[in-house]
């Protein structure tokens, strides 16, 4: 596996300065990177990985001679996505002395940019990048919402009976967007149990916090329904510097497909 | 109790490596609890024992990642070949085999500088982790 291309070593950054952004990323990009939460991850592949294998073929009309029948494999290619940011020289100076709060900001930007990205992928597709996302392939009408948050077990058990109905087991995972998340955790249902830990009862899996999802998503956890394919994990590479700042990015490679498309029911959002 | 963790006299030892080696004998017994639950659950058909066997279980699937992050933590190496085989899907062995091989050519000077899990931060799937 070719590792170079991060550049990194080029970089005007002390071991220590690597290992304080490197922290950051991983911390921020950890809370916020939704969707590998609750599907299957497959990786990382490596930079070189270029496309996902789908064992399925495209007939091609003419052959080189008489006598054979050809056909050409259909694969889904890897997108590259990238998020730049720059840290200041002199907070890089700071941190290598010791300082407890170096500004790395632009960082935690780029993190949660690049979490929103892959979490929309996933979620909702990314025709552009020939992605198909669980709502988009799901055959299941969405569910209401409803607009008062104590209802919120409602439209969730009634994801979860859809699921059952079609012979999708459990446990059931739910990705909240920002603003469901946050209507759920500060609701208590009538006689104050929390509704956080009532959904959790009816899901049997995790509540997620995703950032870049709208609405609520409910989906299956029983494995093999939905496939993240890794090529390069996220990784911080260098680009150029100039006097006052170091360009960096985070970059991933990766495709996402659904095998099984009624394995998941979207909650409109509100 | 005795001292077994201990291969060379104590009093030789530096007091870090005292303590890395009480942690490695505590994940020892941590992964030998597992088992032990593991096979008392196969044979239980008491639903409250077994209640109290998985609630048990856990507690030692907890202790067990602990003991190994701490040890991960002052370790850089062994860190650098766990991140390139845990929490990954597909084949273990070429994982193993490919983590090994990262974290043993850092000294190569045709190999640029990487964060501790080879060429990317590390996170892979994040399935069955708190957020």
């Amino acid at each position: 596996m070719s590792r170079n291309h991060l550049l990194r070593s080029h970089a005007p950054i002390s071991d220590a300065g690597w290992a304080l952004i490197d922290e950051e990323a991983r911390e921020r990009l950890t809370v916020a990177l939704a969707a590998r939460r609750l599907v299957d991850f497959s990786g990382p592949h490596g930079w070189e990985h270029s496309s996902t294998n789908l064992g399925r073929t495209d007939p091609i009309a003419q052959a080189p001679c008489d006598g054979v029948v050809a056909t050409r494999r259909r694969v889904l290619p890897l997108a590259e996505v990238r998020a730049p940011f720059t840290v200041a020289r002199d907070e890089l100076r700071a941190g290598d002395r010791g300082a407890p709060d170096v500004d790395l900001e632009a960082l935690d930007r780029a993190a949660r940019n690049l979490a929103v990205a892959e979490n929309k992928a996933v979620f909702h597709g990314w025709a552009e990048a020939g992605i198909q996302g669980i709502t988009e392939a799901t055959p299941h009408p969405e569910v209401p919402r409803g607009s008062e948050f104590n209802d919120y077990p409602r439209p969730v058990a009634k994801a979860v009976e859809l699921l059952l109905q079609c012979g999708v087991g459990g446990p059931y995972g739910l990705a909240l967007g920002t603003e469901d998340y946050t209507g759920v955790i500060e609701t208590a249902e009538h006689g104050g149990y929390p509704l956080f830990d009532h959904l959790a009862k009816i899901l049997e899996g995790p509540i997620v916090w995703s950032p870049g999802v709208a609405g609520a998503v409910v989906v299956s956890q029983r494995g093999g329904d939905f496939l993240f394919d890794s090529g390069q994990d996220i990784a911080v590479g260098y680009d150029r510097d100039d006097a006052e700042n170091v360009h960096l990015y985070l970059e991933e490679s990766f495709s996402f497909r659904v095998a099984t498309p009624e394995a998941a029911v979207a909650i409109a959002p509100g | 109790m005795g001292f077994d963790q201990y291969h060379e006299p104590p009093d030789e030892l530096p007091a870090e490596t005292r303590t890395f080696a009480r942690l490695c004998a505590s994940l020892t017994e941590e992964a030998e609890a597992i088992g032990w639950y593991e096979q008392r659950l196969a044979v239980e058909p008491n639903p409250v024992a077994r209640d109290i066997m998985r609630n048990a279980i856990g507690e030692e699937y907890k202790h067990f990642s602990m003991d190994l992050e701490f040890l991960l933590r002052q370790k850089p190496e062994w860190r650098e070949i766990a991140q390139g085989i845990l929490f990954q899907g597909g084949d273990i062995v070429e994982h193993g085999e490919a983590a090994e091989e990262a974290a043993t050519n850092e000294d190569d000077p045709t190999v640029d500088v990487l964060p501790a899990s080879g060429a990317s931060l590390g996170i892979g799937s994040l399935k069955g982790r708190r957020q």
